[in-house]
């Protein structure tokens, strides 16, 4: 896979070759044993059964948090989010002001407790989030983070010179505008509300969410138009 | 078009699975996690630039392993003998049949 970013700062390794292999995914049907997973894998394997002999872990918990991730809980939540704001302007100013239990009504509550703050694009400023230390991410609100959002490059870059990297995702920003990053971390994680593109007067909510890329949620991109 | 795949290889996301549904039994905070894979992301990333892919889970691994038998939920020597033993397990088990650690 590759990041979206044009210029090849994140380059990412085909790491399918360290995977434990499926039964025929491979042209080499010499091998008298199954493919050794990599390393990691091995090692991950290990802590997982040793926790699982210990009672520390319910194996069926984690298959259903992997099947959240990757099935249920996307950008589409944050997207749902955003297209109300813009339909709804009592909707919007409640969340605005404290998002938590506007999201928590609408079963999008954070598992690792921590607080949501959505904050606007407006023609004066822009806003972009980035998580310096790791890679905090409104996980109930857009999913699993894509890669170059963990990636050095993006972490060290985005405050140092988010213009730069704004224009590498194909972001031109009026002069005018201001650029403001806001660094998450393990309590507070930030969503962008992009702002509604024109043209989009007589769309309804469900129309309007598919206007709402995850980029634009990060605040690496725009709202698409219509 | 395909959409991008959410995790990359299968032990990134039973790694994530296994950390997320510890913190949730209660094992160790979100904040202390967070402060702690930082600083291994720091570490990893002195001589080189990590790239988000492969190399940012193995300093989620290293992480968690050190977490874990920290606090003693999972001893060093009892970690490195489960990993060989399922190495052992794939080396003896003939192509395609399912493996196991018996």
């Amino acid at each position: 896979m590759r990041g979206k970013c044009g210029l090849g700062l994140w380059t990412f390794v085909n790491v399918r070759a360290h995977d434990p292999p499926m039964p025929h995914d491979h042209s080499d049907h010499d091998h008298p044993h199954s493919l050794l997973p990599s390393d990691p894998a091995l090692r991950v394997k290990a802590l997982e059964t040793i926790l699982t002999q210990k009672g520390l872990i319910d194996p069926a918990a984690l298959d259903e948090i992997i099947d959240t991730y990757e099935n249920k809980i996307g950008p589409k939540n944050g997207a749902h989010v955003v297209a109300r704001a813009w339909s709804d302007p009592d909707f919007k100013a409640a969340l605005l002001d404290d998002a938590d239990p506007v999201l928590a009504e609408m079963d999008y509550y954070g598992r690792q407790g921590e607080h949501m703050v959505v904050v606007e694009n407006t023609d004066a400023v822009h806003n972009m989030v980035v998580c310096t230390l790791c890679s905090c991410y409104p996980w109930p609100l857009l999913g699993i983070p894509p890669g170059w959002y963990k990636s050095d490059a993006y972490r060290a870059r985005a405050v140092r010179e988010p213009r730069k990297v704004l224009a590498e995702f194909g972001v031109t920003l009026p002069e005018g505008q201001a650029v403001r990053v806001w660094d998450s971390t393990a309590e507070v994680r930030y969503l962008v509300l992009p702002q509604r593109p024109e043209g989009t007067e007589g769309l309804d909510e469900a129309a309007l969410m598919a206007l709402v890329t995850r980029d634009s949620m990060i605040g690496c991109g725009l709202a698409a138009r219509p | 078009m395909r959409p991008e795949p959410v995790f990359e290889a299968p032990w990134h996301a039973q790694l994530f699975a296994l950390t997320v549904h510890l913190n949730e039994a209660g094992h160790f905070a979100w904040p202390d996690w967070a402060e702690r894979f930082g600083a291994t992301l720091k570490r990893h990333g002195l001589g080189r630039e990590l790239n988000g892919g492969d190399d940012y889970f193995m300093a989620w691994l290293d992480t968690l392993e050190t977490l874990l038998t920290e606090t003693g939920a999972a001893e060093a020597e009892a970690l490195k003998d489960m990993r060989a033993a399922w190495e052992a397990a794939y080396l003896r088990t003939p192509h395609g049949a399912p493996v196991t650690l018996d």
